[in-house]
């Protein structure tokens, strides 16, 4: 790791100044994937910024319609959570399914979704739930908030807050975990309202995304079991060496009939 | 930069490089060498210690990150020379082969008892998920910890460990 400084505010307004005044300096969450990165000497920040005790980013809440979470929540708090566990059990199961228990005992949701790792977990849930993610500075839609690899529609200094989270009883993910790393080679999340399902596919390569096509199938009545003649794009699926394009793109298909196999559609 | 870290109840005043990761504070400045490093990549869990009460790993973590935090190892389980409860059920269900993983193995077991006081053998094996046994000694470890968590509860509530625990 290369060096650099360290500080560690307890304001949200001088964690902002200290982003502001170096534009090599990050902001450090849970660090499961920064500190990593750093070692690998692909990435040498001048400075960190540490958010651990930066008061603003914190908390877990049932907010108007669903739930409000601090940035700074870890994966297992959100997991073991009762208002997370009563109003979007689904986001809570995900959460406990991310990596492994120490990595969710430090990971937080802010720094997922900083990151928008193409093969990360929360990018589904919160685009498939139309999720909100608040920042120092404004409030995003999720869709408008992933934008593609390793991308987001953050200004270089501006910090995730919050995520707003609606309330969602009849909703699942299912991921098919990399075994070594546990990100999904390919994960679904799909929820069901009164307004018609949404289906959210992480893992795929090129970032997340909604499959619309599959959403005005299921809206028409299809069952996961007819999912298999539903157009999905090719384009948007890659291969390494975990798994071949081709196969990832099955897997969506698998991974989106799983999820609606799921009790919470039972209703 | 200086830092101040408490380690199995102690504290400690160091003066080390901001980049120095927890896992090298603890080895090479404060010679806790129990503290393993299996991977070096977050992946095997030889490094977990406990913060405030609950399993990291240690080598994905800054040192200074850990200011003001409670932080145990390995060594901060016995007590007056007796073996903390889950390392004696690792010694008497034999749950290591080389004892590499041994120390990080041990600690994560702890984690797993605190959230599931009495955990079943799959619940043990989902929640080992961060945690490598290169020699594969799993069945053991598996057994150990549960019997740990036996004898733990036990303790707890003034009971004698059962027959069946293999004492």
């Amino acid at each position: 790791m290369h060096a650099f400084a360290y500080c560690r505010p307890a304001a949200l307004a001088d964690a902002l100044r200290e982003l502001a005044a170096d534009a090599e300096a990050r902001p450090l969450a849970g660090g499961q994937t920064l500190l990593p990165v750093m070692r690998a000497r692909l990435a040498a920040p001048s400075r960190l910024v540490d958010l651990a005790r930066v008061r603003e980013l914190t908390g877990i809440a049932a907010a108007p319609g669903g739930l409000r979470l601090g940035a700074m929540e870890t994966h297992a708090a959100i997991a073991e959570h009762p208002a997370v566990k009563r109003l979007a059990p689904a986001l809570a199961r995900l959460a406990g399914g991310i990596g492994d228990p120490q990595v969710r005992n430090r990971g937080t949701i802010g720094g997922s979704l900083a990151n928008n790792d193409p093969a990360a977990c929360y990018p589904a849930a919160l685009l498939a739930l139309g999720a909100a993610i608040e920042t120092d500075r404004r409030t995003l839609a999720a869709e408008d908030f992933f934008t593609g690899l390793f991308a987001t529609a953050l200004a270089p200094g501006e910090l995730v807050v919050a995520v707003q989270v609606p309330a969602a009883p009849a909703a699942a993910y299912v991921k098919f975990p990399q075994p070594a790393s546990r990100f999904a080679l390919v994960g679904a999340f799909v929820l069901r309202t009164e307004a018609g399902y949404r289906v959210a596919i992480t893992g795929g390569g090129m970032g997340v995304f909604r499959w619309t096509e599959a959403e005005a199938a299921l809206d028409s009545g299809a069952t996961g079991a007819d999912l298999a003649g539903v157009p999905l794009d090719p384009e948007l699926f890659t291969g390494d060496l975990h798994a071949s394009a081709r196969y990832r793109r099955a897997l969506a298909r698998v991974a989106v009939a799983r999820a609606l196999a799921d009790p919470a559609f039972a209703a | 930069m200086e830092m101040r870290l408490e380690v199995n109840g102690t504290a400690h005043r160091l003066d080390l490089p901001e980049r120095t990761l927890l896992v090298h504070a603890l080895r090479d400045q404060l010679r806790l060498t129990g503290t393993h490093i299996g991977c070096d990549t977050s992946q095997c869990g030889a490094c977990t210690v406990h913060l405030d009460g609950v399993a990291v790993k240690s080598c994905t973590m800054l040192a200074v990150q850990a200011e003001g935090r409670r932080i145990t190892t390995i060594e901060g389980l016995a007590k007056d020379g007796a073996l903390h409860p889950m390392q004696l059920a690792f010694h008497i269900h034999h749950g290591l082969q080389c004892g590499y993983c041994t120390p990080g193995m041990i600690m994560a077991g702890l984690d797993i008892v605190r959230r599931h006081p009495r955990p079943d053998l799959g619940t043990i094996r989902a929640e080992l998920e961060g945690n490598l046994c290169r020699c594969t000694g799993y069945h053991n470890i598996i057994r150990a910890i549960a019997a740990g968590a036996e004898a733990m509860a036990a303790a707890a509530t003034g009971e004698r460990p059962g027959e069946g625990q293999g004492q």
